[in-house]
Formats: structure tokens, sequence, C-alpha cells
């Protein structure tokens, strides 16, 4: 630690005003403050200290990620071998996963520090941490045969007219993550959505099986079957893995189906959500109210019960799809959630209803997270300012008494 | 007063970039979002709002002295529906199929907020040359924000210009898909965005603090 330290100060001068790598100045501030806490304190004003500073907190959400991602990667490799029919051991399983995944998140990040970075360059500022987060969360909430070209195009477009036009890290009003995905989703549908893209079938840098799918091959994810079957099939449809088996509620809760990389696997993403939790970097009355706010209406809806989406049980409609991975990492992120305390549940409970109406409702999107997210960022900064207004008329008529 | 003057060139030149309806004045939105899909409507639109922005300047320029305060909105609003409905008639005689794609849009140039705006502002204060000028000038202040937009939507939505493949067929062999984003509405209201920040940034006198 001390020999990197010194390391940085030794080279440090060379990056100053006037340096002959000065036009890097930004990346390497950049790494200096994500290596080491920086020592400088805020000139002016009285501000709120935290124990630890936004780097420090986005590293922490990092880790919560990674057991997702891991099983992400698994998980793509288990669905290539039961689409192909080999069982090459697990972990050469893993490793056609990783390396599926792993251009995705280099193309994320490569683009977003990228367009952080020559922001922060020019403007002469400091870089913003905001994309450690984001560039990880967008690998994860695609289709694992998305081109990367595309992820480019919409991580390019997400950073720049979702963050950096409205002032850049802590000032954007829609998740990043999220509108990389939206934009993904509108923009290229066919690479989006379907029964095409959840499972690769093709070989990974010569790894796994190139062509041939076993007999009675399925793409589709468990949320796309449920929403293409007819009505007739109500109480007596069963959503199948990609080789045409039955699976159950415990299978979703696992998470060995075909999905988006990182959304699959409940347990890993209950891991995450309880290092969030015990280092208290997430909201648990935001993450709680979504799960509670799902569950109510898939409970309404199941009472209505007139088509296949509605007969879902609560608990199915929580583990499938993104729901419990948007509850524990989206819905959560600090910037575009709502702040009030009170606020925290009602932008939850709306966070997790949004979804299930939007899944039993709109035929055209068979997973709704995504949507019903950015619909609640929109309205967050209204919750809040409500709640502060209730606050402030009941403060004001104990006075007046 | 020469026809040429410096000032009628001002108020000819000026609504091309530095008094734009849309980009500056903001008017006119709603329809540069509805026809700018493919370029070819957007330009046939952008034509057609000339044309009747310009005739309804003159005409009511010529009437100016003789309508009653109180009923100037009506008149006017008489005036421009008789534009617009000679408009629509041209359109469906000579481009039908422009005018199918434009659908409801050239009926609506009569709440095209520009029309009425210059119409009040001008129009009703001016000779009628000045208010010919004007009217060509902020009309065409509008067709070319409606070419832009219309031009990157249908090349990067369909790949096409006036409806012609200009991206090339091995480019879609190599696996690029056209943006069905740039197909949408919401899409072009960014286009717009962008050419508004591209604007402001050349010209720093309009950036507001």
């Amino acid at each position: 630690m001390k020999a990197l330290r010194n390391y940085l100060d030794k080279i440090k001068p060379n990056f100053e005003e006037g340096g002959k790598l000065a036009m890097f100045r930004s990346v390497f501030e950049g790494f200096e403050t994500f290596l080491f806490v920086p020592n400088t304190t805020s000139k002016s004003g009285v501000h709120i200290h935290d124990s630890i500073d936004s780097k420090r907190t986005m590293t922490v959400v990092i880790i919560a990620l990674l057991p997702a991602l891991l099983f992400g990667m698994y998980n793509v490799g288990y669905q290539h071998n039961l689409a192909v029919g080999i069982n090459p051991g697990f972990w050469m399983t893993f490793i056609f996963g990783f390396l599926a995944v792993l251009p995705k998140i280099i193309v994320s990040y490569v683009v977003g520090l990228g367009i952080e970075f020559t922001v922060a360059q020019y403007k002469k500022e400091e870089i913003q941490e905001g994309f450690l987060v984001s560039g990880m969360l967008i690998p994860m909430i695609v289709p694992v045969d998305t081109p990367l070209w595309m992820i480019a195009v919409a991580t390019a477009f997400a950073v720049i007219f979702a963050k950096e036009v409205f002032g850049g890290t802590g000032y954007n009003i829609f998740n990043v993550a999220l509108v990389t995905r939206a934009f993904l989703f509108f923009a290229y549908p066919a690479a989006m959505s379907g029964d095409q893209v959840f499972v690769r079938t093709s070989d990974t840098f010569g790894i796994g099986a190139a062509d041939g799918v076993v007999d009675g091959f399925t793409g589709a994810t468990p949320l796309g079957q449920i929403a293409v079957a007819g009505k007739e099939l109500i109480g007596n449809f069963h959503v199948t893995d990609v080789t045409g088996k039955v699976i159950s509620t415990m299978d979703y809760f696992v998470g060995l189906i075909p999905g988006s990389i990182g959304e699959t696997s409940v347990i890993a993403i209950l891991i995450g959500a309880a290092i969030l939790l015990f280092t208290g970097i997430a909201s648990w009355k935001t993450m709680g109210s979504v799960f509670v706010g799902g569950a109510v209406v898939a409970a309404i809806f199941n009472m209505i019960g007139t088509t296949v989406v509605m007969t879902v049980s609560p608990a199915d409609h929580l583990f499938l799809g993104g729901f419990a991975f948007g509850a524990v990492f989206m819905a959560t992120d600090p910037v575009t959630s709502a702040r009030t305390e009170t606020g925290k549940y009602i932008y939850g409970f709306l966070v997790g209803a949004m979804a299930i109406i939007i899944r039993a409702l709109n035929p055209g999107y068979p997973e709704g997270m995504m949507l019903a997210i950015l619909l609640m960022n929109v309205f967050a900064p209204l919750i809040d300012y409500y709640v502060v207004e209730a606050n402030v008329t009941r403060r004001l008529k104990r006075a007046i008494k | 007063m020469g026809l040429l003057s410096k000032k009628n060139k001002e108020v000819l030149v000026g609504p091309l970039s530095i008094n734009n309806p849309v980009i500056v004045q903001m008017l006119g939105i709603c329809s540069a979002l509805g026809v700018t899909s493919k370029l070819e409507p957007a330009l046939v639109m952008g034509i057609s709002v000339t044309a009747v922005v310009a005739f309804s300047n003159v005409i009511i320029s010529l009437l100016r002295n003789t309508i009653p305060n109180r009923i100037r909105i009506i008149v006017q609003l008489v005036v421009v529906a008789a534009l617009v409905t000679i408009a629509s008639e041209v359109l469906k005689a000579y481009a039908y199929d422009v005018n199918k794609q434009l659908s409801v849009f050239v009926g609506l140039i009569i709440t095209n907020c520009i029309l009425m705006g210059r119409l009040e502002a001008f129009a009703l204060g001016n000779g009628p040359w000045e208010s010919f000028l004007d009217g060509v000038g902020n009309g065409l202040g509008y067709a070319i924000i409606l070419v832009i937009v219309g031009f990157f939507r249908e090349l990067l939505g369909s790949g096409t210009l006036f409806g012609v493949q200009v991206i090339p067929q091995v480019f879609y062999d190599w696996g690029y898909v056209n943006n069905g984003l740039m197909i949408l509405p919401p899409m072009a209201l960014i286009v717009i965005a962008v050419i508004i920040w591209v604007h402001r940034s050349r010209n720093k006198e309009l950036q507001e603090n």
C-alpha cells in the first residue's frame, strides 16, 4: 500500500497543469481517489460528512452485485449446455459464461467511463464516480446475445442524455442503467425481447458447441411464455425450461432459468441485498415496499384471474424476471428514488405495483420492472414534495394551536 | 425603402437562425415531432407551412386597417383556414402519398403557433411586402429544422433518405440494425434538443443564465 502511495505521489506532477500528461489529469485523479480516500476537505459551506465517501459506497455496491454477476455467468453457460445438449463440467460452463459476459462489461465501462473522463477533463472537474455502478449494472440487465455495438450506442446515449446533460452524477432524473436498457428495448426490440436472445446457442470464442440445439428447444423466458399463453390454459399452464421440462417456484428462486444475465437468481440477489442492507447503503424501506407492492397487486390480480399472467402467484411474480434485481439494485438508487423516509414507502410500493400492472395488463411488455422504475423516477421528486408539504402543514397546525 | 433593404433582409434572414421559430421561440414543436419520421413529409410540411404563413401574412397585412380589433382572431382563423384548405387540396391532387403520410397534420397547420404568432406579432403592424418576407423567413426557419430532424430520423431509423436506401446492404450483413427509437416521437424531441444545444453553443447571446 505504502509503495503504491509513493508511486502515485512520484508520478503526480506529470498530471498537474503544465505537466506532460496534463490531458489525462482527470483520469489520474479518478484512479488516485479510487485507490486512496482523498485527504482534502470541503472549502465552503456546511456539509454533513459520512464516514465513507461516494467512491467507497460505489465499491460496496459492486461487491453486492458480484454474487448475481458470477451466478449470471454460470447460468449463461448452463443454459447454453442445456440448449445444445452437452455437459462439459462446472468450470467449462462457468468459463463459457465468463467469456460471454466479459466483453459486455468491458464495452460498457470503456464507453461510459470514456465519456465521463472526457467530460470531466473538458469541464476541468473531478471525475464523477457514478458510472462505476451503472457500468456494472448495464451488462447484467441485457440478454446474453445483445450485440456489443448496441450496448456501446445505448451506453453512450444514456450517459450523455440521461446524466451529463442534467449535470452529471447526482443530478440525473433517471437511473442511467435503466435508460440504457430502455434505449435498447425500444431501439432494437428484436435484440432485446422474444425467444432468440436469452440463451446463447452458438459458441463463445470457440468454447461450447457451435450449433445444433436439442429437440424441443425453446429460448423463451418464463415471463415470455406466460405472456403468450392463451386464456384456455388457465389452471393448466406450466412454465418450461429450455429443453421443455416443467419448472416451478423453486427453480425461479434458484435461478437456473433463461433471462437477462444478472437477474435470474433470487438467492444471489438476496446475498447482494443483505450486503447493501447490512452496510446501510440501500434503504430497506424502499426495497421492502417494492416487494410488498408487487405482492399486493399480484394477489389482487390472482382474484381477478382472467388471463394466465393474472393467475401467476405473488411469489412467482416476485421471483421471475427482473423484479428482485430491480427492487434491490435499481429502485434503491439513492439519486433517482424518493429521499424522504415516508416517501420511500410510497415510492417503493408504487414501483412494485406498477411492475406487476404492466406485466399483467400490457401484452406488449412481458416484463414491467424497467418501465415501472423509470416511471416512478419521474414521480419521486413529486412524492418528496408532498411528503415535505404534509409535514410542514402538520407542524404548522400544531404550532398555531 | 428598397424591396430588400437592410431591415427587410433582417426580417427574412433572422428567423432562419437567430430568431428561429422552432429552436429559439419553441413554437410548432408538436408538428415537428409528428411529421419528421421521414424526410419527404417533413419537407412537404415545411413548404406547406411556408406557403400558408407567407400568404396569410400578406392577406392579414392588407386587411390590417379594416379588421375590428375585437374579432381579429376570428378573421385570422378564417384566412388561415381557407389557405390551409387550399394547401391540403393541392397536396391531395399532386402529392397524394405524402398527404396520406402527413394525415391530420396538414389540417392542423391551422393550430400551428407559428402562424397565429406571426399574424399577431408582425402582419397586424407591418406592410404586405414586409409581412410576406417575414412569413417566408419564418416558414423556412421551421422547414429547415424539420428537414434536419427528418434527415437524421430517416437515416438512422430507416436507413433511407427520401425513401432511397442509403445505408448499404453490407452494413446490415455485418449486423447493423436500424434504430427503432428514431421512428418514435421521443427521439424527435431529443434530436431537436441536440439542435438547440448546438445552436446555443454557437450563439452565446441566446443562452439563458
